[in-house]
């Protein structure tokens, strides 16, 4: 087997354990959906051109709340924003002309991008790309299903369900925090950050405000 | 119709964010100084991200058996469980909470 394909394949893998968590939270933002309103085709197309839960959740949440078009595109995008240095850091990586890069920067998401990081700033581009193709259709077959079936909320708490999420989070964080003592400082930092923050701005804003944390690289001497 | 408009918009930001980086930087590599911050907004994300989800808005959704099913998910994938299995762990310790109480 070919390097190139042993890559994709390892993404493939990690990509299947996160589609587990992201197919289950794909269904709770189908069902969520239901109790707005929102219709059959309206979620599965956002999941499929969107394929962000945290930014189709910030968006439903601020229609939900009242908020007009603007404000609910401003909190989907506060809460994006971190894929601009995300894109920048996967760039070198990529390959081709400038479309095909832009393209290929499309397979950036959270558990992606983690996996996909050799350390020092440099990406597998083979895994990341791996890892969000078994996530895309978790994530649209899981509207589908949250559509299809509206779940009500509870039963996603009743059986643990919501630790799913959270758990693959966690999971890529402590493999994080086994890199180097920068990392658990951090992380650390981040959390302070985020905790304090969201006391008084939205979610999205002190996730942005936590990644502040990471300017602790710039005393990284290489 | 906003809900169209709202869906359209929050694609193309998104797409836009993602691609922004690869089609202005190409193959260059960034200044040492800069992908040390960058090599370390993965565990400033993750940490914002896990505790963001725990606390929700202004730590209105804190739930310590969400807590005890991720403290257990953190133990069993500390000592070297396969993830899906620490994962499960998380699930039914949280599971198993809520039912009994």
């Amino acid at each position: 087997m070919t390097t190139l394909r042993r890559s994709y394949l390892a993404g493939a893998r990690v990509g299947l354990g996160l589609g587990v968590a992201t197919f289950v939270l794909g269904v709770t933002f189908g069902a969520y959906s239901q109790t707005l309103g929102w219709g059959i085709a309206a979620p599965i197309v956002a999941s499929l051109v969107v394929f962000s839960g945290s930014a189709q959740f910030a968006m439903a949440t601020a229609l939900a709340g009242g908020g007009n078009l603007a404000v609910a595109v401003g909190a989907a995008a506060l809460i994006n924003a971190r894929f601009l240095p995300m894109g920048a850091a996967v760039a070198a990586d990529l390959r081709g002309g400038r479309l095909r890069r832009a393209w290929e920067g499309q397979a950036v998401v959270d558990g992606s991008w983690v996996a996909a990081h050799l350390g020092e700033g440099r990406f597998d581009r083979e895994k990341l790309i791996g890892c969000t193709l078994v996530q895309l259709p978790a994530w649209v077959l899981g509207t589908v299903l949250g559509v299809l079936a509206a779940p009500p909320p509870d039963v996603v708490a009743r059986f643990g369900l919501d630790v799913v999420f959270p758990g693959f989070f966690l999971v890529l964080l402590i493999d994080e925090l086994r890199r180097s003592r920068q990392a658990v400082l951090t992380a650390a930092l981040a959390a302070c950050l985020a905790g304090i923050l969201v006391l008084f701005v939205p979610v999205g804003l002190a996730l942005i405000g936590a990644s502040a944390a990471a300017l602790v690289g710039l005393g990284v001497r290489r | 119709m906003t809900l169209w408009l709202a869906i359209v918009a929050v694609a193309l930001v998104s797409i836009g964010f993602k691609a922004a980086g690869p089609v202005l930087l190409g193959d260059r590599t960034l200044p040492p100084r800069l992908a040390g911050v960058i090599a370390l907004l993965a565990p400033a994300l993750l940490a914002g991200l896990v505790l963001t989800d725990v606390t929700g808005p202004a730590w209105s959704g804190l739930d310590w058996t969400l807590c005890a099913g991720l403290a257990a998910i953190a133990v069993t994938y500390a000592l070297r469980v396969p993830v899906l299995a620490a994962i499960l762990c998380g699930v039914v310790v949280t599971a198993a909470l809520r039912f009994l109480l």
